[in-house]
């Protein structure tokens, strides 16, 4: 089934009771939703597989804590776009602000422009992929999944990070406490290749990018690192 | 031995504590303290609340029945106790029976039996119980009639099927025990269900986030509810939990970004593993606390209709009953809880010794150690302690608490705990009658006021 729903004479509320009401009947129930005027907390707690398409911008949260449903934004997201994602496929066409993809579980967040600052903050396990740059303090605390970042890193990237595993191709203004640059070994390079593949990127090779990790220094408090916290 | 001249080898230890000065800023717990961190360069850590001396419930008293009022006869009127919670914009919202609830308290720091003990017991007295840092374990869903479900900064655990499977959403902003400070979970804890839950390694320290990651400031938190509510329909309460740190404010602005309840916890309450000098030294004690968080729910006339949920040292029906006459709605409870499942049980003193403490003392709840199996991921010693008598243990106490509570409602001759009113209530010193905003007793003054 193909819907549309109108934002402009519509409301969050009814949008989003409609979208947990789809997708029981028929498995993949398409929705087209115009005109989203920045509205926050659009297409939240989706829990099967639609396919909901956005054409403008969002505020913030949207697509948060989505499970199995795939979002398509035709437009920038505001904070926090798919926050806290369980699984599913989330995509940006324009820009996103800060905490892209915080704390997300699974799933893929792609983002075809540039992120905001703290973009995979305390990651859990999603993958985030941009195809521009990212700002400051992106994958701060990142625990597990893996971030590919097309473009530029900004200030302190993966400070205080865990087993999140980052592939930058871009430069890096500066990596944060405990974060390190590792080998990029052939399964490296295979995984990355993948994951491009998978987000459709055709003008990245993979021998183009470098991987960061944790030292793993800071697992345990040792007061030699106590500069460090 | 060698033998010594005038009786040297003999000390006599009474003249000696008669003799010797100690020294008032000194004292041997400080320069032991001294010795400590010169020993180990690390500062002390450990659980439980601030153990040093504040102005708390003790300080009031309740004046009681007179002439003018009359009290209402011990077991045969009724005085009730029950309360709803959440009823300012969702559409399910809670209805205790005892307006006295357990405070979130993290699987983790705490094993997964106490964890079921602890919803088994509320469920039992008729209220709610909360999760913690880590999410929620499918125990402590099955034995918890009404669960409250905590969204921290961590978001070690969260899930949107555990959202919508709560009672109640609390978002925790701050921890009395440490306002601003983030959670502490050693390695020795991090057993793999542990790490697995809040995807980490295991055996790694754990440090949880002191700000959450996806908003700043009251602006964002209201959409950050906004979102909650609308993942979960708007039927679930939203708790804002706030460390007693600036509460007029606080209590004002999580009003104002859409709370339906406010969990506020004083500087006394609880932690499992905060640094020493956090506890003791930041965030002001409960009383103060609760008095400004009261004026701000006034002042938006907003009082009865947020609920106010109080904690930090509450420890008996007088710390209850004096809480609901300042104006708090239900007030929560997390060490005397763990006492009521067994936790400090002279019992077990003599491995408390072997650990270098004493029942009554032991607060190292963050070493996992825990010879009750209460505080431990040691299946060993969790598996020590039987979560259906933890439960009927602290249900007991729960009604304990409940009937103090009623005993001095009635004797100030009211028909429902929420009718006790500041009025009912005189302050011992002039410290806790300027905290509390109560006159001293004997006196119409409170200081501070005209
Ligand atoms: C063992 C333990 C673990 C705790 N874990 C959490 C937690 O995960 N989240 C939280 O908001 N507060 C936590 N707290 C604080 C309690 O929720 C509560 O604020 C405090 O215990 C109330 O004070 P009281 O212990 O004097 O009753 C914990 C407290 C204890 C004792």
């Amino acid at each position: 089934m193909s819907l549309e729903y109108d934002l402009a004479s519509g409301s969050t509320r009814e949008l989003n009771k409609k979208l947990h009401a789809l997708g029981i009947a028929n498995k993949t129930d398409k929705i087209c939703v115009t005109n989203p005027n920045g509205a926050h907390a659009l297409a939240v707690g989706l829990t099967r597989p639609l396919k909901v398409n956005i054409k403008g911008h969002v505020g913030y949260y949207c697509a948060g804590m989505n499970q199995i449903a795939e979002v398509n934004i035709d437009g920038n997201a505001g904070p926090a776009v798919a926050e806290n994602m369980m699984s599913g496929y989330v995509t940006v066409t324009g820009n996103v602000s800060h905490y892209a993809g915080a704390t997300s579980h699974g799933g893929t967040l792609l983002v075809c422009g540039d992120a905001s600052s703290r973009c995979g903050i305390s990651l859990k396990g999603a993958d985030i992929i941009i195809k521009g740059n990212v700002g400051h303090m992106s994958a701060f605390m990142a625990q597990t999944g893996r971030m590919v970042i097309c473009g530029d890193a900004g200030e302190t990237l993966g400070d205080s990070i865990y087993e999140t595993k980052l592939y930058v191709r871009g430069s890096i203004a500066s990596l944060g406490t405990d974060c390190v640059q590792k080998s990029m070994t052939e399964k490296h390079k295979n995984e990355l290749e993948t994951l491009l593949i998978s987000a459709g990127i055709t003008g990245a090779d993979a021998a183009e990018f470098n991987r960061f990790g944790s030292a793993r220094k800071l697992y345990n408090f040792k007061v030699d690192n106590a500069d460090a916290y | 031995m060698p033998t010594k001249k005038n009786g040297d080898s003999q000390i006599n230890l009474h003249e000696l504590q008669s003799r010797l000065k100690e020294s008032a800023t000194y004292p041997r717990q400080v320069i032991a303290e001294i010795q400590r961190a010169a020993e180990t360069g690390i500062y002390d850590i450990r659980g439980w609340g601030a153990k040093r001396s504040v102005p708390n419930f003790d300080d009031l008293l309740f004046l009681g029945a007179s002439m003018s009022r009359y009290p209402l006869e011990g077991y045969r009127e009724k005085c009730t106790t029950s309360v709803t919670l959440g009823d300012r914009f969702a559409s399910k919202p809670i209805e205790l029976k005892i307006p006295i609830t357990i405070a979130g308290m993290s699987f983790g720091a705490l094993s997964g039996s106490a964890k079921e003990a602890l919803g088994r017991g509320a469920t039992i007295a008729g209220t709610s119980t909360t999760t913690g840092d880590g999410g929620m374990t499918p125990e402590e869903r099955e034995h918890s009639e009404l669960l409250v479900y905590q969204l921290l900064p961590s978001r070690y655990g969260m899930n949107p099927d555990d959202l919508r499977k709560a009672d109640a959403i609390e978002i925790v902003v701050g921890q009395g025990a440490k306002p601003g400070g983030g959670g502490m979970l050693l390695g020795q804890k991090i057993s793999e269900r542990v790490a697995g839950m809040r995807d980490l390694p295991k055996g790694i320290d754990q440090r949880s986030a002191c700000r959450h990651p996806d908003w700043t400031g009251p602006d964002d938190l209201a959409i950050k509810i906004q979102e909650l509510r609308e993942i979960t329909n708007w039927e679930k309460p939203i708790y804002i939990k706030i460390g007693a740190a600036r509460p007029y404010y606080d209590t004002a602005l999580a009003i104002k970004a859409g709370a339906d309840v406010v969990v506020l916890d004083g500087m006394q309450g609880g932690t499992a593993a905060t640094q020493d000098v956090f506890i003791e030294h930041v965030g002001i004690p409960t009383l103060p606390a609760l008095r400004q968080a009261v004026e701000a729910l006034q002042e938006l006339d907003m009082h009865r209709k947020v609920q106010l949920i109080v904690s930090g040292g509450i420890r008996s029906g007088a710390d209850v009953a004096k809480a609901l006459a300042m104006g708090a709605d239900a007030v929560s409870i997390g060490v005397a809880a763990l006492i009521a499942l067994g936790d400090n049980s002279p019992a077990f003193e003599k491995e408390y010794n072997s650990l270098g403490t004493s029942a009554g003392f032991y607060d190292g709840w963050h070493e996992g150690r825990d010879p009750t199996g209460i505080s431990t991921q040691d299946e060993e010693l969790a598996a020590r302690f039987d979560p259906v008598m933890g439960g009927r243990r602290l249900a007991n106490y729960l009604n304990v608490l409940a009937l103090e509570t009623q005993t001095l409602a009635r004797a100030n001759g009211k028909s429902h705990v929420h009718n006790l009113e500041p009025e009912d209530l005189v302050a011992l010193t002039i410290e806790a009658s300027a905290m509390a905003g109560v006159p001293l007793a004997g006196t119409d003054w409170i200081p501070g006021k005209k």
